[in-house]
């Protein structure tokens, strides 16, 4: 595929004060979806990203020209697809700073990397009396899995809980993770409140005590520059639908040492290098992790997302997304019946806005603002502890991709004081 | 979509002035019924005469619009029926939310719970349509 040479995008590049103008939108053109449709106002992003065309159609290419099971066969079209699979390998170990492609395991989603990490670090670490670390703040993606673990295993499971703005202070850390304490998962970016967790000053204090960093970076990869040396933690998931490519693909990177010590999770085909009626050799990192036929073109489609990525440019996204999600939050807390979760900094904030209307249940705004064509979330979005913890039972949420603009939020808005009418008018 | 008219004047105003949210001190039956995933948790009571006529039904709790209104409505509906009508109405309401066809006369029997229609095609709030309805239902299976 020639992915490289041929221009993903069709916006011009620009810089981080160019691209912060919401009121153009160079990129919706990118997006069959949204630029088909001028009254359609996308804010689920958070849910599942819209993919630009180039994805669509690198998909579309594997099927029409390689497809072929990614399986390092003896044939032309199969060495192909093997071939795709491990240059997505390294565009992927490039745009999070790995150290090698091996470290890269592409597995069917974040979901799916969680497990995997949960499921093999309690093999390889938990024993009685030990503990794991998460949030509150968890998805439940990265909740469950260490709740089932640590029982597994006899550990004891303990949630961190953040200030009333959602961040978390070095003392909670400090005083939670201790020298009984094998793993500190968290979230990189929360998926309700959209703040940024200290990831750094976690992962120095799991290490500290010995123990290993994993970051929940479903939320974090779509929107800003990830850097697993900097952040310092020892795995890291995330989804490619949330990253503007297919459905179907996830990431698990992993420190390799550690991915190497590691016992695999999905066992069966391709994983191994040898089996007897005795037992098994596995295959090396990252195969042994890569059990079954892989999603191939979807690798290929997430490749291709990422170069899209580059070519927009990082700090374009990051610029943008900043504007918008600043000029949603100003416009959203404006609104006497609204009430806005989280901090008050805008600027602390990624790509998500939670908030509830007064006296009007999330799914009844839902609904009511599809009807203007406007799409947001509601409900606990997947974090019932963290919703148990501000103590809403569901909530509303608005989230913003580069590709969103002023005219999106600006028809939230109208569209949530046309909800506010349609309850208020009828007294 | 017709999400305008699921929420219009009919539906609205069962929500904001609700005729049979309170409680029953002599109720011969009461049933909760909870949407675990949207939060929506009900409690119906009612009470049945000693001929088999439901002479009363009340509810109360917390919810969305849909699943309120929808219980106020189902409770002018019921107040009066027998018990084999209420179970008729239950079935009428639950092919109607379905997206079955029914009759005019079906229709009529219906009256206000008929605006609840088009939820038909908004299959993610059917169940909030249908809480006060499955949750009577649980209540005239134990008659």
């Amino acid at each position: 595929m020639d992915s490289k040479k041929t221009p993903l995008t069709k916006a011009p590049r620009l810089d981080a004060r160019e691209a912060s103008d919401i009121t153009k939108n160079p990129y919706k053109v990118d997006f069959s979806l949204l630029a088909s449709d001028e009254n359609l106002h996308y804010l689920d992003s958070a849910a599942t990203a819209q993919r630009p065309e180039a994805v669509v159609e690198a998909q579309k290419r594997f099927y029409e020209n390689v497809n072929a099971n990614a399986l390092r066969g003896l044939y032309e079209l199969s060495v192909e697809a093997t071939q795709l699979v491990e240059d997505a390998r390294q565009t992927v170990a490039r745009f999070i700073h790995a150290k090698s492609p091996r470290e890269v395991i592409f597995t069917k989603n974040t979901t799916e990397s969680l497990n995997l990490a949960a499921h093999s670090l309690g093999e390889l670490l938990l024993k009685p009396g030990d503990n794991v670390v998460v949030s509150v703040l968890e998805h439940h993606s990265n909740f469950l899995p260490w709740q089932i673990a640590a029982k597994a295993h006899g550990a004891e499971f303990r949630v961190i809980h953040p200030n009333k703005d959602g961040h978390f202070t070095e003392e909670e850390l400090a005083e939670k993770i201790d020298d009984r304490t094998k793993v500190v998962a968290i979230a990189h970016v929360s998926n309700v409140l959209g703040t940024i967790a200290p990831v750094e000053k976690a992962a120095e204090i799991a290490h500290a005590h010995g123990a290993v960093c994993v970051l929940d970076a479903a939320q974090s990869v779509p929107h800003m520059q990830v850097d697993v040396q900097k952040l310092g933690c020892d795995l890291l998931a995330f989804s490619a639908h949330k990253v503007f490519g297919p459905f179907g693909v996830g990431v698990l990177w992993g420190r390799l040492e550690l991915l190497e010590a590691m016992p695999p999770f999905l066992t069966g085909g391709e994983m191994i290098d040898s089996v007897s009626e005795e037992g098994a050799v596995w295959a090396p990192v990252p195969q042994k992790f890569e059990s079954g036929t892989m999603d191939a073109a979807g690798i290929a489609g997430t490749a291709v997302a990422l170069h899209y990525l580059e070519e927009v440019g990082m700090e374009a996204v990051e610029a943008r997304e900043k504007a918008l999600v600043s000029y949603l939050y100003q416009q959203l807390s404006a609104l006497p019946f609204v009430h806005v979760l989280g901090p008050k900094d805008a600027s602390r904030r990624v790509g998500v806005v939670s908030f509830t209307v007064d006296g009007i249940h999330p799914h009844d705004v839902a609904s009511l603002l599809d009807s203007k064509h406007v799409c947001i979330r509601a409900g606990h979005h997947c974090a019932e502890p963290l919703h148990v913890w501000v103590g809403a039972e569901s909530t509303n949420r608005a989230s913003v991709a580069f590709y969103n603009d002023k005219a999106d939020i600006d028809a939230l808005i109208e569209a949530l004081t046309y909800v506010w009418e349609v309850f208020h008018g009828s007294k | 979509m017709d999400q305008n008219s699921i929420y219009g004047p009919v539906l609205l105003d069962h929500v904001s002035h609700p005729d049979h949210a309170e409680e029953l001190c002599d109720a011969t039956h009461t049933q909760q019924g909870v949407n675990p995933t949207c939060g929506d948790d009900l409690t119906i009571s009612m009470r049945i005469s000693d001929d088999g006529t439901i002479e009363d039904v009340v509810w109360t709790g917390s919810g969305c619009a849909i699943s309120k209104g929808s219980a106020d409505i189902m409770a002018d509906l019921l107040i009066g029926e027998t018990l084999d009508e209420a179970r008729h109405l239950s079935d009428l309401f639950g092919r109607m939310v379905r997206g079955e066809e029914l009759s005019e006369a079906e229709k009529d029997e219906l009256d206000e719970a008929m605006s609840l229609e088009s939820i038909s095609r908004m299959p993610a709030r059917v169940k909030c349509a249908e809480l006060a309805w499955r949750t009577m239902d649980e209540m005239l299976k134990e008659v």
